[in-house]
């Protein structure tokens, strides 16, 4: 497995082998999921269509429908306009969505296509019905990652729909980050046994995850509805939680509507969700109630008692920053130590984070953005670690060092749990940390000579 | 028309009429569209010895229509090149191109040993950033070649052209030929922008003209072994083409290369050297077996080794063309031996499928091949349709000479190819050719899908997302196959959904022991018992529910 992989590693500059991110449409699709009747629509050739959806399809088990506005070689030199247009005609009436929020790919980036222009022009030509919606994002691959899709279509949730006339001073929002559908639903949950009226948005609970029942629902029950969407410029505080995916909705939330905002780690493990709850606290002045604190009792619970597994066991992580960021800490907490985190997204604010939570705890930790699983495995190769916790393409890098491995993050393509069970708040993180817990388990088990295999653990 | 209205009521399929059910699914869209589907759903009429009714093919995709379509790229690197084990393909592009394509087509890959290289588990790409677009990324592409060079030492290179390079104007094989000349081993690209021709196709042609010119015919040596073929469009997927080996090895048929499921940069420079090209997927490779015959005199036959039946006769058809009453005996024994455990299977499932009806709608060559699988097991298809295939795959080759290019896919070259001055030699003399054929032996021969589907059924190029819904709402197949993005759609409305592409993780389906899969995955699809739990008790009979309260 993995055979051609040198342990000596050689600087690279211009090879990229074995990516940990994608590029930005798959994350504005996956954002735009998150809109209550909406349709994506790609503004590119259809292959990056046909990828989104199939990597999303992949990971969640479940129709991800999106259009395209199919570009030919003539589009690709004389612009895409046409396409677009032809493509909103045939949407509006053949699938009758409430929104169509395009975004675009390197090609339409490339040619330098004027979405906003395009979208009035429809307008004025009829081409978009009374009462629906277009909205856009320019998603251009050759910048950021599939992370900087998602914070681009969020953020232009905000651009298109937010209106600060429907001031309600007990609402706030939740931008909930490039989280999973059950993160999602959790987030609403812990806001809602707080007592405090939130919008979270992006939504993509019930779109995702929805139930067998014989019928199909193009758009499912879920999703952030137009209301809300519109209502989160009259709210009176914006939690954003992970800078890389929700930091600039927040943003521009702020400019457009003046409302607030405070910017926090996903709230992923003990320490990141206590700053949450708290942050919730002081902006609406509400208590947690007992149940949460049990919560939180629970996974601490869990913790101690498993402490002497996971204590000072070394772990490769990688994924998208905000998760990396959070996912350090709560390692961290749980007295393991992170040595090598990765991720593909570009930023040096990531590393200085990371280092700045690993000080003290790894000596001379290998944090790095804009990096790649290749080099991962070469780390891991001249430092093997106990444990790897990221997506599935980790399991090659598991499997050729026989090493333990944990998955998490996007996509999971080879495993179920994840479009079910939250990672996220005091809940998600005794999930996640049971799933930590009995990999490790597993492997002593797999590992122990006869007389050390012990019933009790 | 009523049908369309009481779906609670299981129609049987031939009672609905197509013809009301293809204006049914014209009824919503717009005119213009409506004008251009009609072209692309067609009834089918079969009447021995004439044509078939013409279809609209490979045209330009409607824009919002929601198509399953890819793009040439995917044709190109995704589907042809991306399977070979030792050459390192690396993507010139933003790094969504390579990441998407990376382990997500099933084409398995074993090699002979340690010794041998296998990078089907990397995804190398130029990951092309912002200032690439701006100052060109010819410099990164040169600097990529040479790390990959520098960390593998492999036996090629190969680069991969996406969206933006056309636009900017790298020039990919312009950075081919001057690192081939640096490094002294072969490195060559391809144009395959995903804007290219309207889907898939097109790149598997640009994929066809780029391995032949940069590396069939490059080594002269011969194979060892009797009766040498060519395994065309045959992808390895789920092991097929493991199985596929097994049986002609053992029928003493000995494989000189395979494209491209498993296959070695050598295998493709030897290629040449064989006796004969099978063709499996016809879509995809048609243009490699035309080429190798003008230019070295190999002539090429259709094979098809999914379904037993198929499987037998295509042995046959091999065994035919070499004319030795030893293999033809050799071949007559494996088919024996492999038989009964087929016979066997299939009269078990078929007692628990016969009569069920089953919808096809797959890239450019399984929709016709499954149906055969299909059959043997006593289930009819009904519906059937490609992705991106041309006329010639839904109406047979004679169509060929009608075919008109239109302006989305004249810029595919098309190579022009000359008898090798050395090397072309015609494996059978005119005589032999003449003999074969008077015999019943047919060179070239693809018939199309469309003349071995009944009449009255409806074949659909390029289907919607909802014209796939509306059909299985009218026709309530028994069981649908397509690809990924229409796997869960068409299961949320209780329909079994087999994957065609990926086989659901399954495999291999194709040759004697694929078959017996198969038939067993069917058996398991379209008889499973999860359908009779989709809703709760209470929702199903509420006065039953009622009255175990009461008790």
């Amino acid at each position: 497995m993995l055979d051609m992989t040198p342990k000596n590693i050689v600087e690279r500059t211009a090879l990229r082998i074995n990516p940990a991110k994608t590029c930005q449409p798959i994350g504005a699709m996956y954002a735009a999921l998150g809109i209550h009747r909406c349709l994506p629509h790609s503004h590119g050739s259809q292959g990056c269509c046909s990828y989104h959806r199939s990597h999303l399809t992949r990971h969640y088990k479940e129709p991800v429908v999106a259009s395209t506005s199919s570009f030919t070689e003539g589009a690709a030199v004389f612009g895409g306009a046409p396409n677009l247009r032809q493509s909103l005609k045939t949407i509006f009436q053949v699938y009758d969505p409430d929104v169509v929020a395009v975004h675009t790919t390197c090609l339409s980036e490339t040619i330098g296509d004027d979405i906003p222009s395009m979208i009035k022009k429809a307008r004025e030509d009829d081409l978009i019905p009374d009462g629906k919606w277009v909205i856009h994002a320019n998603t251009p691959s050759y910048v950021g990652s599939h992370v900087t899709g998602f914070s681009t279509m969020t953020k232009a949730m905000v651009d298109y729909f937010a209106d600060r006339d429907l001031q309600n001073s007990r609402r706030i929002n939740i931008l909930p980050g490039y989280v999973e559908p059950p993160d999602m639903r959790e987030l609403k949950r812990m806001s809602s046994e707080m007592g405090v009226e939130a919008i979270v948005f992006p939504d993509t609970s019930d779109v995702l995850d929805t139930p067998m029942t014989g019928q199909y629902q193009m758009y499912p029950k879920g999703g952030a509805r137009i209301e809300s969407l519109m209502a989160v410029g009259g709210s009176a505080y914006t939690l954003g939680l992970g800078s890389f995916a929700s930091e600039a909705a927040a943003t521009a939330l702020e400019t457009k509507c003046s409302v607030p905002f405070r910017m926090l780690d996903l709230p992923l493990g003990v320490r990141a969700t206590d700053r949450f709850v708290q942050a919730i606290m002081e902006v609406t002045e509400n208590e947690p109630p007992e149940t949460m604190i049990f919560d939180r009792g629970r996974l601490v619970d869990v913790m101690t008692d498993m402490q002497h597994y996971l204590y000072n066991k070394t772990v490769a992580i990688f994924g998208d920053p905000d998760h990396m960021i959070s996912l350090t800490d709560f390692l961290v907490s749980a007295g393991m130590k992170p040595v090598f985190v990765i991720t593909g997204t570009p930023g040096k604010r990531f590393e200085q984070r990371v280092k700045d939570i690993l000080k003290g705890v790894v000596p001379n930790p290998r944090v790095h953005a804009a990096a790649d699983l290749f080099y991962l495995h070469q780390l891991i190769k001249n430092d093997p670690v106990d444990l790897i916790i990221g997506n599935t393409y980790g399991k090659y890098i598991a499997k050729a060092e026989d090493i333990p491995f944990v998955r998490f993050g996007f996509p999971i393509l080879d495993r179920v749990g994840h479009s079910y069970f939250p990672t996220l708040g005091y809940r998600g993180g005794i999930h996640l940390l049971m799933n930590i817990v009995n990999t490790i388990l597993d492997r002593q088990d797999r590992d122990a000579p006869d007389e050390r295999f012990e019933l009790v653990m | 028309m009523g049908i369309l209205k009481e779906q609670d009521i299981s129609v049987g399929a031939e009672l609905i009429d197509p013809h009301e059910v293809k204006q049914e699914l014209l009824r919503k869209v717009p005119a213009k569209v409506a004008r251009k589907r009609a072209k692309q759903i067609v009834v089918n009429e079969v009447h021995p010895s004439e044509d078939m009714p013409e279809i609209g093919a490979n045209t330009r995709t409607i824009p919002g229509i929601i198509t399953q379509r890819g793009c040439t790229y995917a044709g190109c690197k995704g589907v042809i090149l991306g399977p070979t084990r030792d050459i390192v393909n690396i993507t010139h592009g933003p790094i969504g191109c390579g990441f998407y394509s990376w382990l997500t087509r099933r084409n398995q890959t074993r090699t002979n040993g340690p010794e041998d290289e296998n990078f089907m588990t990397y995804c190398f790409s130029t990951d092309m950033q912002e200032e690439d677009i701006v100052f060109g990324g010819e410099k990164k592409l040169r600097a990529a070649i040479q790390e990959a060079y520098d960390l593998f030492k492999p036996k090629a290179i190969s680069i991969f052209a996406t969206c933006p390079v056309g636009l900017i104007g790298d020039d990919v094989h312009a950075v081919a030929r001057e690192m081939k000349e640096q490094l002294g081993i072969n490195v060559f690209g391809f144009s395959c922008e995903g804007y290219k021709g309207v889907s898939q196709s097109a790149g598997h042609h640009i994929a066809n003209n780029g391995i032949f010119t940069h590396v069939v015919g490059l080594n002269d040596k011969i194979k060892e072994g009797k009766y040498k073929i060519n395994l065309l469009g045959e992808y390895n997927i789920g092991g097929d083409a493991f199985e596929i080996d097994r049986v002609l090895d053992e029928c003493g048929i000995t494989v000189v290369s395979t494209f491209s499921g498993n296959s070695t940069y050598d295998q493709f420079a030897n290629a040449h050297m064989a006796d004969l090209n099978t063709i499996m997927c016809h879509r995809s490779i048609n243009y490699v077996a035309e080429m190798m015959e003008t230019k070295y005199g190999i002539p090429w036959i259709k094979i098809n080794f999914i379904g037993a039946e198929a499987a037998a006769k295509s042995l046959r058809k091999i065994a035919k063309y070499f004319e030795d009453p030893e293999l033809i005996e050799r071949v007559e024994a494996v088919i024996a031996r492999e038989m009964p455990e087929v016979i066997n299977v299939r009269d078990e499932v078929r007692k628990r499928c016969e009569g069920k009806v089953a919808m096809l709608f797959v890239g450019g060559s399984r929709a016709h091949h499954y149906q055969e699988l299909f059959a043997e097991i006593g289930m009819k298809t009904i519906s059937a349709g490609y992705e991106f295939a041309h006329r010639d795959d839904y109406e047979g080759r004679n169509v060929i000479p009608s075919l008109k290019v239109d302006a989305d896919s004249r810029n595919i070259e098309e190579l022009e190819v000359h008898p090798d001055p050395e090397r072309f030699r015609p494996r059978k003399t005119a005589e032999e050719v003449e003999r074969l054929q008077e015999k019943g032996f047919r060179f070239k021969d693809y018939d199309g899908m469309m003349r071995e589907m009944l009449s009255g059924t409806l074949v659909i190029d390029d289907i919607s997302q909802y014209e796939t819904e509306r059909l299985i709402e009218i026709y309530k197949p028994d069981i649908f196959c397509a690809g990924i993005k229409e796997k869960f759609a068409v299961q949320k409305k209780g329909i079994p959904m087999k994957q065609l592409h990926s086989y659901d993780s399954g495999g291999p389906y194709a040759g004697f022991k694929g078959a017996v899969n198969f038939y067993r995955e069917i058996d398991r699809m379209v008889n499973s018992q999860i359908w009779k739990y989709l809703q709760a008790p209470w929702q199903e009979s509420p006065e039953l529910t009622a009255k175990y309260a009461c008790d």
